[in-house]
């Protein structure tokens, strides 16, 4: 689904790091986004919105859209198209990212 | 100027000088509305819809737009505390709101969002709780009982809205209030005024008015226009374009600074002064007041305080993440009163000027349109005149 079209990560060998996404282990280039990554792994659904349910991912990619909101090592909702990956990050993809606020609650 | 000038030298040189002509010649329409926020573009729409030849002039992105920065609140509770006129019309605007949305809505297929099943105010002190009662019950008799409200206790209120914390005393309550998307409610009335034959010029700033024998000529950075009427809707602008034609509407900014949260899930069914949850899931806490001049930024302390706020009504907001903060300047009369002035002495000029653009959006369109046009002339409309502001200068 996904291609690098970056020259450097094309024609060189990449450098690969190992990070973990809803607690499997998976390998991915160093040096790009979480959202990067998780695209180069064929995901594009990181999350629901809280109000209509739909899939929600990454549509800017520049930290405007705060469409590609996961929870990287426990803080959730952060953009993942602003933060880089490195070895050991956790990264958990939510089905609704603020289930906890005020879902039940009834007026 | 400029303008006489060519016009001489082609007719001088009416067979050598070939100008382009259709940047030359004067454009002109019934009515001028300059200013392009929610109040010229509301009026506009109501000229519009009579059938009149409308242009809108108006400026830059960059200009100060209170239309594009402000909160989204359709409301009455409060306003006209002191002065009857105000809380009649205040009361009025939402009773025509649901009207007006739905034309909006067939005529451009936009859907504004309104909602307007009640608006809350709350109240965290019970010196506020009892200064607040003393309002609700002006403006309810002022309106002879048509503006309904209650005053909640803790105990009323967390039986109305779980959510909210213990260091709330109580709140005010109107069925009346209510909110909208701003943004969408300008292009929504933008495009109905297009959709009708009506002109929106961007980028077309009024530099000067000048008062004819038989209309108005207006100098722009683009162009010279000219109209029958001329309706000044400039927000901060206004005292400037007024002065051009002898009116004298005095105008300052109060800056209000709001932040937006991420999307949250469905909790606040109502709007309040302080917070409302936006129809796609984003909380925005605003209510803020300073007397900064121009500057429409935002300062650490006021969204500190706002944020805190937001939390002491409702705690369970304070793992909520902000994703953007903004400041805009709203226009304020020196009484806080909107003014629609009719000059007496360049018959056709019109000054309206308001912090209210999105409350009394239909009546813009509706009564303050037809009063331009020379049709009927709401009773209310001579309260909000200029001539308030009229002081001898010797």
């Amino acid at each position: 689904m996904f291609q690098l079209i970056s020259p450097s990560l094309v024609d060189e060998p990449v450098d690969l790091i190992e990070i973990s996404i809803n607690q499997s282990q998976m390998s991915v280039p160093s040096a790009i986004s979480v959202a990067a990554a998780l695209l180069y792994l064929e995901n594009a659904v990181f999350r629901e919105s809280p109000v209509s349910q739909s899939p929600r991912g990454p549509y800017c990619m520049m930290g405007v859209c705060f469409e590609c909101l996961v929870e990287i090592d426990g803080e959730r909702n952060q953009r993942a198209c602003q933060i880089e990956v490195y070895p050991g990050m956790q990264v958990v993809i939510e089905s609704t990212t603020s289930s906890s606020i005020g879902a039940e609650e009834e007026l | 100027m400029a303008l006489q000038a060519l016009k001489t030298d082609i007719n001088l040189n009416n067979n050598v000088y070939k100008p382009k002509f259709n940047s030359l010649v004067k454009k002109s329409f019934d009515t001028i509305v300059i200013g392009g926020g929610l109040v010229g573009s509301a009026v506009a729409c109501g000229i519009a819809r009579k059938g009149l030849s409308v242009a809108i002039l108006d400026g830059g992105d960059r200009d100060y737009r209170a239309s594009r920065g402000n909160f989204g609140l359709v409301w009455v509770q409060g306003k006209g505390a002191d002065y009857a006129p105000y809380a009649k019309w205040s009361g009025l605007a939402s009773k025509h709101y649901s009207l007006f949305e739905q034309g909006l809505k067939e005529a451009t297929g936009i859907n504004v969002g309104l909602s307007q099943n009640g608006g809350f105010d709350f109240c965290l002190t019970e010196e506020e709780w009892d200064e607040r009662l003393v309002e609700m019950a002006a403006v309810s008799r002022h309106t002879h009982g048509e503006f309904k409200y209650q005053m909640l206790d803790y105990v009323e209120l967390k039986q109305l809205m779980p959510p909210i914390s213990d260091e709330v005393v109580g709140a005010s309550y109107s069925p009346h209030d209510g909110h909208l998307n701003p943004l969408y409610l300008l292009r929504g009335l933008q495009n109905w005024t297009q959709s009708l034959g009506g002109v929106y010029l961007p980028e077309t700033k009024a530099i000067s008015i000048r008062a004819l024998k038989r209309g108005f000529d207006i100098s722009t950075s683009n162009a010279v226009y000219h109209s029958e009427k001329v309706v000044l809707c400039g927000g901060l602008d206004n005292q400037r374009l007024t002065r051009d034609l002898d009116m004298f509407i005095p105008i300052h900014s109060v800056r209000g600074q709001l932040l937006v949260s991420e999307r949250v899930a469905p909790f606040l069914t109502h709007p309040s002064l302080q917070i409302r949850q936006t129809d796609e899931g984003s909380l925005q806490i605003g209510d803020s007041h300073e007397v900064v001049g121009l500057n429409d930024g935002t300062t650490l302390d006021v969204m500190a305080k706002m944020a805190r706020r937001a939390v002491t009504i409702f705690p369970h907001l304070s793992s909520v993440k902000l994703n953007r903060a903004w400041g805009a300047l709203r226009v304020m009369t020196p009484d806080g009163l909107p003014v629609y002035h009719h000059s007496e002495q360049h018959p056709g000029a019109f000054a309206l000027s308001c912090h209210s653009g999105v409350s009394l959006a239909a009546l813009h369109a509706g009564f303050i349109a037809d009063w331009i046009v020379g049709e009927e002339t709401h009773p209310l409309i001579s309260d909000f005149s200029g001539d308030r502001f009229d002081v001898p200068i010797n």
